[in-house]
């Protein structure tokens, strides 16, 4: 019972997530040029999977979510190009990204694809997944903020994705929220729904600190892929850091492919230079963590709480309360208006 | 005078309650609801408040449509059977209020463009989708003022509001609204997202609008510009407010929304419903107001014009 070999000879497949999800961290600004030489080294360590683009994926450009240095077809291109082995993956999340956008990622190169929804909203993914598998793309079903969702609601939600044509069926925990248990009990319920060959996966954020003990115990339960990224570089206080993760693996038997020291090397050469801000566990992130908000929220409520003079705590914590879900970064601002008035906090209509 | 006489095609929620709003009308009257299925809760409802019912399609209706009258039909089905039913009633001289994102006739946001359509002639019009009712007269009213090159539009929706052709259907709904945002709210490029959240109880109806302008944002004017909206669309949505906004960062002018619903059939929550059934009730109305004027004549179609989607 107390053996480290118990899951020894597994096999799991490793998506990073830096290029894409740390795009977030770093407000869109990595350039082409950064993500290439990432991307070619994480290649080189035998990455499987390396996900790119703005971090809300396909169609993400825009005043909601921010503007990035370059178009996705330019970061997709320059990517794809340069990979011996890696496969280059997208995000897809519908009623931003559409289909033309995926059918323009696919031109430039992705080959495959998380198409997510919010955990109970899988039935707004149909078109998109039939489209990815139309085009042969490696597709995964991606049920965001997955502490939402009841155990037994999550698994039907899956069970969908797979009906619509899903490969992998993800559990997301955007928030950072989930603790191992939790974890346990979503990969297993959607095990005993989902049809032995569709693939399970878990995408893990770090605000508790849980994000390698969440994957490790979705690999107990039968997932076979784990996003993260090197150095941990993603939203709120980052992905499972891939780096570390791998090293888990590796005491304990678990076969991901990837050189481990190649992979620390790029955490600690070219990924944690890049870095703006240390993504690491802090005041805010622990309270996305804590309060179950969206891990991308992180940065726009810092910078709610500086035009409008409330504490980004605070709004977090209302966000949270008013059950505001990932792609709702509008209301990030709205929220911190309304309470900076509730308050009498005065603040510029205009800078 | 003689009410205009209107049928209802689909017999799903926004079918429903159309019913609600056009019996409040002093210009229409619905007269017939057309459903698919026999057993539908849809058209008992429709013949419990008195309108005649069919389960057969637009096919069911045609024979009744000059003997009954009837001169306006709204369609709440979705894009795939818009353009034949538009086609079989255009024939027998029927406006149709499109409400489906099929968007075969001219794009119509009542607060916009209404009047010049209502003069028109036009024989099908489109009521774009309930992001676009909830969003375009806000971008219009700043573009008015000064030149928008970018306008973008967040709807925010409740789970339970958003029925299973949308959901499955979720890129028309982006491409038809954000061609609107341009076309109609007069920015050059435009983009729509929608965001569906299923909390519990449901959250009313959001909107977030941002426009970038040309040159240094003339505030006082757009403030005026877009309080001078929120009043006319008022006139029939009475829950359209502005709940903080509009802001300036520089450029960019942020405006946020809210959309409470009437509650007549729907809930208040589903403020995007409501919008959608309004909006077509006030477009239904001006078009009547001009046939019993004798400012506008529909006329029959012949079938060589037909257009296809």
């Amino acid at each position: 019972m107390f053996d480290n070999n118990h899951l020894k000879g597994k096999k799991v497949i490793l998506h990073d997530m830096c290029l894409r999800d740390g795009m977030h961290a770093k407000r869109e600004q990595i350039s082409v040029d950064q993500m290439v030489e990432a991307a070619t080294a994480m290649d080189d360590a035998g990455v499987p999977y390396i996900q790119v683009t703005h971090g809300a994926g396909l169609g993400g450009n825009s005043l909601q979510h921010g503007f990035a240095l370059h178009t996705n077809e330019e970061y997709i291109t320059s990517v794809a190009s340069k990979m011996k082995k890696a496969k280059i993956s997208v995000l897809l999340i519908p009623g931003l990204g559409t289909m033309r956008e995926l059918q323009s990622a696919y031109d430039c190169g992705a080959r495959s694809v998380h198409i997510a929804t919010h955990c109970t909203e899988a039935d707004t993914s149909p078109q998109h997944i039939a489209y990815a598998r139309k085009l042969g793309m490696d597709t995964t079903g991606f049920l965001m903020m997955a502490h939402l969702n009841t155990v037994e609601g999550l698994a039907q939600q899956g069970k969908s994705m797979e009906s619509y044509g899903a490969q992998t069926v993800y559990i997301t925990d955007s928030a950072g929220y989930m603790l191992p248990n939790e974890v346990k009990a979503r990969v297993h319920a959607l095990r005993q729904v989902l049809k032995p060959e569709t693939e399970i996966g878990f995408h893990g954020h770090h605000n508790l600190g849980m994000g390698i003990a969440n994957s490790i115990a979705a690999i107990e339960e039968g997932a076979t892929r784990i996003d993260g990224s090197i150095a941990g570089l993603g939203a709120g206080a980052g992905n499972t850091p891939l780096e570390v993760f791998a090293a888990v693996c590796e005491r304990m038997g678990i076969e991901t492919g990837c050189d481990l020291f190649k992979l620390m090397d790029i955490a600690e050469e070219l990924i944690t230079p890049m870095m703006d801000h240390m993504v690491r566990v802090d005041r805010s992130s622990l309270t996305l963590g804590f309060a179950g908000v969206y891990s991308t929220f992180l940065l726009h409520a810092e910078r709610a709480s500086k035009r409008f003079g409330v504490p980004a705590r605070d709004i977090l914590v209302e966000l949270g309360r008013k059950k505001m879900i990932g792609g709702q970064e509008d209301m990030i601002l709205d929220t911190a208006m309304t309470m900076a008035k509730e308050r009498g906090i005065q603040f510029e209509e205009s800078v | 005078m003689a009410k205009i006489k209107c049928a209802l095609i689909g017999s799903g929620n926004i079918g429903t309650d159309l019913i609600y709003k056009l019996q409040r009308s002093e210009f229409l009257e619905p007269v017939w609801m057309v459903g698919i299925d026999p057993a539908s809760e849809g058209l008992a409802r429709a013949r419990d408040m008195g309108l005649k019912t069919t389960a057969e399609g637009v096919d069911g209706l045609l024979p009744h449509v000059l003997s009954d009258g009837i001169q306006i039909a709204f369609d709440a089905t979705s894009a795939y059977v818009h353009a034949e039913n538009s086609r079989k009633l255009n024939e027998l001289g029927v406006l149709m209020i499109d409400l489906t994102p099929a968007a075969i006739g001219p794009l119509c946001c009542p607060t916009v463009n209404l009047e010049q359509h209502a003069a028109s002639g036009e024989m099908n019009v489109n009521m774009i989708s309930c992001a676009g009712q909830a969003t375009i007269p806000i971008v219009h009213a700043v573009s008015r003022v000064q030149a928008v090159p970018y306008a973008e539009i967040v709807a925010s929706l409740a789970s339970k509001s958003i029925g299973p052709g949308t959901r499955a259907n979720l890129d028309e709904f982006t491409y038809t609204t954000s061609d609107a945002v341009c076309k109609v709210g007069g920015s050059l490029k435009g983009k729509a997202l929608a965001i569906i959240n299923p909390a519990d109880p449901p959250m009313i109806m959001r909107n977030t609008i941002y426009c970038l302008t040309e040159d240094e944002p003339k505030k006082d004017e757009i403030k005026a510009s877009i309080l001078r909206m929120i009043e006319e669309v008022q006139k029939y949505v009475p829950g359209y407010k502005l709940v903080n906004g509009p802001v300036f960062d520089g450029k960019k002018v942020s405006i946020f929304m809210e959309v409470a619903g009437l509650g007549d059939y729907l809930p208040k929550y589903a403020g995007n419903l409501d919008i959608m059934t309004a909006a077509a009730t006030r477009t239904a109305e001006l078009f009547a107001q001009n046939i019993m004027s004798g400012k506008v004549t529909l006329r029959a179609i012949k079938p060589t014009q037909t257009v296809e989607a």
